[in-house]
């Protein structure tokens, strides 16, 4: 299946929520509405003809002078048909939830979880969401937002434990 | 160094008879011996890793013995990136040594946080271990760690080992 025809299958069986596709150096990537995320990408696991059976990345983008703020990210590869899908949803920052993943393909699971700790951007029905690069007790915020200082809010130099080892 | 003189000689010109101080004893075997900790962090432990393999063979400075535990170590070269959440296992590691001990920062970033001006990478590993020998580079060659190596035991040979010195009473860190 050309990514034309991918394309196309995927406008008609979500016309609603189908927003656009975009193909660019042989690469597609399809934007949904954020309602319709988790049935598009039901569909691109379990129609046998899309068949997307392994989950490459999910990944998160801060654009903060769009409406929309947020727009995470998944991307999909079928092993079996050779064939490469990008699948892209906008979230407002108001509203930071989109559906998970996790019941279609298990390995969304920790990606899931990055996005959450890096971006703030939390996944509804997930099993598990915790931090998982950052420690749990981390009260400065989303390190990857556009709005967060890059040298941090002090964490870096703050070094609670050479108190209790200090001599 | 002047660690040996030599006193009379026999008649063949072999001496018999060698002259030193305890002190200087000590510390040529702890120059001697340095152990060093199993710890890499990033692209830094490469050149270490290099450095200990046999084209450049860092245990002709008597430190290619490295241990996989701190408690048998004396030296930490502290090779790469610190993360913030890597710190306290540095420091826990550097408390568990046994003294005598010394640290080499080794490589840009463990010196001084290098590029990475950013909220989880520490500025300078001397922030929360104090550091004895500071090694230049990006990575730093062999050569270089072996220059902070021998600069390390020269500092060794200057320790007083009987007396207290002021710097080898450690003060808590404060930032």
């Amino acid at each position: 299946m050309s990514l034309q025809q991918l394309a196309s299958r995927l406008q008609e069986n979500f016309a609603t929520g189908f927003i656009k596709a975009v193909e660019w150096r042989g690469d597609l990537a399809v934007t949904v509405a954020r309602d319709q995320l988790h049935e598009v990408a039901q569909f691109l696991h379990n129609d046998p003809a899309m068949d997307f059976d392994y989950i490459v990345h999910v990944s998160s983008v801060d654009w903060p002078d769009d409406e929309e703020r947020f727009e995470v990210v998944y991307e999909f590869y079928s092993i079996k048909k050779r064939q490469r899908i990008r699948l892209k949803t906008r979230v407002p920052e108001s509203d930071c939830i989109v559906d998970s993943l996790t019941d279609l393909w298990k390995g969304a699971d920790f990606m899931e979880r990055e996005v959450y700790d890096m971006m703030g951007i939390r996944f509804r029905h997930h099993p598990d969401l915790r931090r998982i690069l950052l420690p749990d007790d981390f009260t400065e915020g989303y390190p990857l937002r556009k709005d967060f200082p890059l040298r941090g809010k002090g964490w870096r130099d703050t070094f609670e434990f050479l108190d209790e080892t200090a001599r | 160094m002047g660690l040996i003189q030599i006193g009379r000689h026999d008649k063949d010109g072999t001496p018999d008879i060698v002259t030193t101080t305890v002190e200087k004893a000590v510390n040529w075997a702890r120059k001697g011996s340095l152990w060093p900790i199993t710890f890499g962090l990033a692209c830094c432990a490469i050149e270490m890793i290099a450095a200990v393999s046999s084209r450049y063979d860092m245990d002709r400075y008597g430190a290619g013995v490295f241990r996989a535990s701190p408690r048998q170590s004396d030296l930490m070269i502290v090779a790469g990136t610190v993360c913030r959440r890597m710190a306290p296992v540095i420091r826990k590691l550097y408390d568990q040594m046994p003294e005598p001990k010394y640290v080499i920062a080794m490589g840009s970033c463990a010196t001084s946080g290098n590029i990475y001006d950013s909220y989880s990478v520490v500025q300078g590993v001397d922030r929360f271990v104090p550091v004895d020998i500071y090694v230049p580079g990006c990575p730093p060659t062999p050569e270089a760690l072996f220059d902070g190596i021998l600069k390390l035991q020269e500092r060794i040979m200057l320790k007083r080992v009987f007396l207290k010195q002021p710097d080898q009473v450690k003060p808590s860190i404060k930032i």
